[in-house]
């Protein structure tokens, strides 16, 4: 096939980052032995991460120079077998191209922030040889992702699933032998297992889907899919829905929606970079990616369309109403990434795939600024703790457990930490909705479009945006404002600059994402973009009503959020303020609704008692010891020895035997006598023998 | 011509006589004797049969006969030498060594 | 004599070569004998790999060997005929490879009777490539009993605490498949007039009742070796009493050759047969798939759960093979090559830690990943690799041995496909577990016991991570970019499923 422009470097989106994983594999041993090794591992991924967005960059710039026309990049074969044909085979088209760029620029960005927070993260751990493998698997995150965004078959786009998945697995579990804390525990591996499984849940999904499709479609391949598609759905409307939904599955899994939500704020326990670029920013938009991807099954089936919708909003409000009652800064984040995700889903579920995407992106943007400026204040926290338990000598502060990441703990940040404040303000903001920021644009266009489409759904989502904004407020009064609760807010320093430099990159782009598809006349570009791969849409001016509504609702939530927890700053010890009012339903989002426990009790565990149960019970001692022992073994073993052996053996065949035995014995006793030795006794009786014998013949 | 019932009289006299020899007599060198007795009157009775029927294979039995008999005596007498030699007696009453 | 200087002859019987050398070398020169072994199987290796350059991929037949006449009495014809095709060449390349990896990881761990040792390897190579190669019921029958025999004596005196229990179990369940298999086996070389596997094929006409008969005899022999459930009872035994490189010789060959016979014997020879039982042999294998991923969990021991894994992994193999159509057999003949390259490098990964701790228990291990960073690593690539991972080689096999069972005409139905897939999940539910419980969380207690024997636990050394390092290549190898083998195999699948009568 020929190919354009730049379209032949697609393969080096993968390479990039894979050289640089190899580099630090190779290289990083020795390099942490020198003074500069963490710059020069950091260097090396940041600019192997940086590499793969400049071949976004190059390929988008192709796809736009002609015009937005779908190029396919073949690279090698992988499976071929009779009518299954999977391929390594890029596809170009404004779709891929967008996402590429989110990844990789988002991704290089927090590159550079991980080369400070880590250098950070690691000394406090007491690990610094882990520096290096961090680098590895983000690198590695970023090839898995590529493969992800550019594949040109369903088999494609899933090996990158689930090797995001793994990344993930490896990520959350990044300090795999202790707790969040910092203690030695199973905590961090336990959430990253968890992570790894739910997602498997959801694979299963996406194959069920996937062999579907083939059978029934014929191919793996898009294009063919979707081409093969509409004549299915008028002969077997069923099949069709059947695919949807198993991929919905999917999307669920690695888009953490109901009900395979629960794994991700578990993910909080990997590293922030890690919570920003896999949790809130890149991987976990991948459903939406395959659902927009997907847009020419899915219109073909309003009823599957109407199933996601919901699932999108019901998360989207059901996480925010979680995000409300969490205390740690970045548990908060990760409900309310659940919460837009599901935002992002619905959105798509309502063929709002445009609406989806430019929420998919300016999320990305104003989340990964967010859980970055976390970290920042996570770090800033521990500075000051550290220099806390320094300055009081040793042994009083050991003991103690200090929870850096705990709301409780913070509080009038905004002063020891004013750069990191701004920049966490921005992005509040941006995720609460508030004009001109990013999030306000995107989100409107959802609601917007949920108006036109499903009333319920438009309903649900503005609820979830006004809690949005609520717990953003509440987030922001109880780390910045009043006063310091711990010491180490007190002490809490500002973070350097080659984290704060990211940062601000990111606060500029949530600042102005917007203009990516404002929703003015030829203000559209996002929308006439990705018209080029998913037909033109109609695109929308802004409707006064749902803009208004929805900023009304987003300045009374913080207005309530400051009544609550500005106006009356938290004191250390005292309780939520929502803890009285509320009631029992405080205590469920405090407790997550208790869903963890819940599938605790009704898969795990049984999980665990059935697996048991097999294998101690069934095939241990019913199928091994029972029926393998005792009855096959058992009942050889008394055929061989009491029946046989004892029985027939020697009471039958042993008596005839010995019998005969001591019958020769008594006859040869009888018998011996006549042999005395004489000589002439044997010749006599040869001389009457012989007279026997001639005179039976003589006279017979 | 001797009628040959004669012979056989006399061949059946001899070996009645070697017989009871070798039967009752306790000295081996007599049973010997004997035995020689009983062989040459078998021998005997070959040679007259022989003759009456006027066929050599009888009278070429008789030299098998003499050979083996000639054999016979070489390894008896060497066997009495060395029992005598062991046993300081030759009396066949005491040899009862391969009683059963 | 000519049939000596058959390629295929000299790759089987040159192990004969090596014992014999070792016979002539003292007992106590324990390194010459290793070396002596092992290159003897290296250079069995080459050859499979001279073999292999002269296979000719796109010929769907038998090659590289012609019937010679052996034992012709009483209208019996029994041929000596080795002959290689798509079907057994992977295996026969599996076997050559394996072989020289076990002797590598036996260098330390093995110290008694190392002689006895090594003979008995090289006469279990002999057998297993034998079995691989014969393709005349009577001689492929002998192949497959004489390789009891030194796997038996492996176990039986190399083997742990209870390893005479274990050895004779596994040869009694062998056996006693077996014998079912030599009276089908005399039945058909009596009506057919002959043993050769081909001929048969040819003749065919096999009235439909004995068929079924005659399937479910060889299925008694090769279902046992498999292990299918219900019968896999033997296995677990027979993997945590052997020793190392009889635990990998025993997962990733000695188990193909029951999945193989089925391949090689029962679908061919019995057409209508196969189609009719494959819906139940299909669910036969849907039920060890699901069980034995669950058990496997379960599992205390690390040795024990993997080799209830292989129970899971071996009904991946059977329902793709009875699913009848390309992309599910093809899929389980790599799946064979799969498993024997991952479920072998865990066994040698396990070997290797035991040689340190001398325990199996996982719950006495944990954060190793941190003390032995390269082990960990390792592992981890073999875990993935054996849990289905995508871009490796499991995820190839297993995929597409669910999509052939999912639109198979001769099972029938999706539902076995979509439970099995539901194992995909089992799998990373049993992986995951054994990877964090020994190399995630805290430091388990092993490690401060081992420091207390005097010395600390180490990383891998050069030999070791050299024995497993062919394996992890394959794995990428097989996982990115499978071509290669899938096209040594596509033309004889192609043709064996062309002359099934399916529905």
């Amino acid at each position: 096939m020929e190919t354009h422009g730049f379209a032949f470097l697609a393969p080096w989106l993968i390479f990039a980052p894979l050289v640089g994983l190899l580099l630090n594999i190779l290289l990083g041993g020795w390099f942490m032995k020198q003074p500069w090794g963490e710059r020069a591992i950091g260097a090396i991924a940041a600019s192997a991460s940086g590499a793969a967005f400049v071949v976004s960059a190059l390929l988008a710039y192709t796809v736009s120079a002609a015009h937005g026309e779908l190029m396919t990049v073949p690279f090698a074969q992988w499976i071929h077998i009779g009518t299954l044909e999977l391929d390594w085979t890029f596809r170009l088209d404004s779709l891929s191209t967008t996402m590429m760029l989110v990844v990789s620029g988002v991704g290089t960005l927090i590159h550079i922030y991980a080369i400070g927070y880590m250098h950070e993260d690691v000394r406090f751990k007491n690990d610094i040889p882990r520096y290096q493998r961090f680098f590895v698997f983000l690198n590695l995150f970023i090839a898995a992702m590529m493969i992800l965004v550019s594949g040109d078959s369903y088999m494609m786009l899933f090996v990158g699933w689930e090797g995001v998945g793994l990344c993930s697995f490896l990520l959350i579990g990044f300090w795999y032998d202790m707790d969040t804390l910092g203690r030695s525990s199973w905590a961090n591996s336990n959430a990253a297992k968890k992570a790894f499984i739910t997602n498997r849940i959801g694979d299963f999904g996406f194959l069920i889907a996937g062999f579907l499709m083939f059978w029934r479609l014929g191919s793996f391949q898009f294009d063919q899919v979707f081409a093969a598609a509409p004549a299915l759905a008028a002969s077997d409307h069923t099949t069709i829905i059947l695919i949807t939904l198993f991929m919905l599955i999917g999307v669920a899994g690695k888009s953490a929606q109901i009900p395979l939500y629960v794994w991700l704020p578990d993910a909080m326990a990997g590293p922030t970079p890690v919570s920003a670029l896999i949790h809130a920013a890149t991987m976990v938009t991948a459903g939406v990616y395959l659902i927009t991807r997907s847009a020419p099954l899915y219109t073909l089936v309003p009823e599957a369309q109407y199933i996601v919708a919901m699932t999108g909003a019901v998360t989207a409000l059901f996480a925010a109403t979680i995000a409300v009652g969490q205390y740690d800064i970045k548990k908060v984040l990760a409900y309310s990434t659940i919460s837009q995700l599901g935002f992002m889903v619905a959105a798509v579920g309502m063929g709002a795939y445009v609406a989806g995407m430019f929420h998919l992106i300016t999320h990305a943007f104003f989340k990964a600024l967010l859980f970055l400026s976390a970290g920042s204040v996570i770090l800033g926290l521990e500075r000051g703790h550290h220099h806390l338990a320094h300055g009081h000598g040793h042994g009083d502060h050991h003991e103690e457990v200090f929870d850096p990441g705990d709301m409780r703990n913070m509080g009038g940040l905004r002063k020891t930490m004013p750069v990191t404040f701004w920049l966490y303000m921005i992005g509040t903001l941006a995720l609460a909705g508030i004009v001109p920021f990013a999030g306000f644009w995107s989100k409107d266009e959802i609601l917007l479009d949920a108006n036109l489409h499903y009333t319920g759904v438009y309903w649900i989502l503005t609820i979830a945006a006004f809690l949005t904004a609520f717990y953003m407020g509440r987030q922001i009064w109880m780390v910045f404002f009043g006063e310091a609760r711990h010491e180490a807010a007190a002490h809490a320093e500002e973070s350097p600059a080659v984290m704060t430099v990211p940062l601000m990159v990111l606060a500029a782009l949530s600042v102005l994402g917007g203009a990516l598809n404002l929703p003015f006349e030829g203000f559209h570009n996002l929308t006439h973009w990705l018209g080029h791969t998913l037909g033109e849409v109609e695109a929308m001016p802004l409707n006064g009503v749902v803009a208004g509504v929805s900023t009304v609702l987003a300045l009374t939530a913080i207005f309530v959020s400051w009544l609550l927890y500005g106006r009356n700053p938290l004191k250390a010890g005292q309780p939520d303020p929502l803890k009285k009012p509320l009631g029992l339903a405080f205590t469920g989002m405090e407790n997550k609704w208790f869903v963890d426990e819940g599938y605790w009790f009704a898969i795990v565990d049984r999980y665990v008692d059935i697996a048991r149960f097999l294998a101690d019970k069934i095939d241990w001692e019913f199928w091994h010891d029972f029926v393998h022992e005792k009855v096959i073994a058992g009942t050889y073993n008394w055929l061989s020895n009491s029946a046989l052996n004892e029985g027939l053996d020697k009471r039958v065949i042993d008596a005839i035997a010995n019998g005969l035995g001591k019958a020769t014995q008594w006859l040869s006793g009888t018998t011996r006598k006549f042999q005395n030795g004489f000589v002439r006794s044997y010749a006599l009786s040869v001389f009457l023998g012989v007279v026997i014998i001639l005179g039976y013949l003589l006279l017979k | 011509m001797v009628d040959i019932s004669y012979y056989i009289l006399l061949s059946a006299v001899l070996f009645t006589i070697g017989a009871m020899g070798v039967l009752v007599r306790r000295n081996p060198l007599i049973i010997f004797m004997s035995v020689e007795l009983m062989l040459n009157a078998a021998n005997l009775a070959f040679v007259s049969f022989a003759s009456m029927h006027g066929s050599l294979d009888g009278q070429i039995f008789v030299f098998f006969v003499m050979t083996v008999a000639a054999a016979e005596v070489a390894v008896g007498l060497a066997l009495i030498v060395q029992i005598f030699k062991s046993r300081h007696s030759i009396n066949v009453d005491e040899m009862n060594s391969l009683k059963g | 004599m000519e049939f000596l200087s058959q390629p295929l002859t000299l790759l089987t019987f040159f192990p004969l070569l090596g014992v014999l050398a070792l016979a002539f070398i003292p007992g106590e020169r324990k390194n010459l004998l290793r070396w002596t072994a092992l290159v003897t199987t290296l250079v069995t290796f080459g050859l499979s790999l001279w073999v292999l350059s002269m296979f000719d991929a796109s010929n769907p037949s038998l090659q590289l060997g012609k019937p010679y006449d052996w034992i012709t009495v009483a209208g019996w014809n029994i041929q000596y005929h080795l002959g290689v095709d798509g079907l057994s060449i992977l295996l026969v390349l599996l076997t050559a490879f394996l072989t020289p990896i076990s002797i590598l990881s036996t260098w330390t761990a093995v110290e008694e009777r190392v002689k006895d040792f090594m003979m008995f390897f090289l006469l279990l190579e002999v057998g297993m490539m034998g079995v691989f190669l014969a393709q005349d019921l009577f001689l492929f029958y002998i192949f497959w009993e004489f390789t009891l025999v030194p796997m038996y004596f492996l176990i039986g005196i190399w083997g742990g605490p209870r390893r005479i229990y274990a050895a004779v179990k596994f040869f009694l369940y062998t056996m006693a498949g077996s014998i079912l298999m030599l009276l089908a086996i005399l039945w058909l070389g009596i009506y057919q007039q002959t043993f050769s596997v081909p001929e048969m094929i040819a003749k065919g006409g096999i009235p439909n009742g004995v068929q079924f008969w005659l399937f479910l005899a060889f299925t008694a022999a090769f279902a046992i070796k498999v292990p299918m459930w219900p019968l896999h009872s033997w296995l677990p035994d027979a993997h945590v009493e052997a020793p190392t490189a009889g635990s990998v010789i025993l997962a990733g060959v000695l188990l193909k050759m029951g999945t193989y016979g089925f391949l090689r014997f029962n679908i061919p020879l019995f057409p209508q047969a196969a189609v009719q039982m494959a819906p139940w042999i299909a669910l036969f294998a849907t039920i060890g798939i699901i069980y034995g991923a669950a058990v496997s969990y379960a599992q205390s021991d690390v040795k024990k759960l993997v080799a209830y894994s292989s129970v899971s992994h071996l009904g991946f193999v059977m329902l793709g093979m009875f699913a009848l159509n390309e992309q599910g057999i093809e899929g389980a003949i790599l799946q064979m090559i799969n498993h024997g390259l991952s479920t072998g490098a865990l066994f040698l990964l396990i070997g290797m830690i035991y040689e340190q701790t001398h325990t199996r228990e996982i719950k006495v291990y944990g954060g190793l990943w941190k003390i032995t960073p390269i082990f960990g690593t390792i592992m981890l690539i073999a875990s993935l690799s054996s849990m289905g991972l995508p871009g490796l080689n499991g995820f190839v096999g297993e995929f597409t041995i669910l999509l052939g069972a999912f639109g198979s005409q001769a099972i029938g139905s999706p539902w076995f496909a979509g439970i099995s897939a539901a194992g995909v999940i089992m799998a990373a539910v049993y992986i995951l577990y054994m990877f964090q419980k020994m190399f995630l969380g805290p430091t388990g207690s092993i490690v401060e016991e081992v420091k207390h024997h005097g010395h600390a636990l180490r990383d891998l050394n050069w030999r070791e991570i050299l024995t497993v390092l062919p394996l992890l290549i394959f794995i990428f190898w097989i996982g990115l970019y499978p071509k290669p083998f899938f096209d040594l195999m596509t033309p004889t699948v192609h043709n064996l499923v062309a002359a099934l009568p399916l529905p």
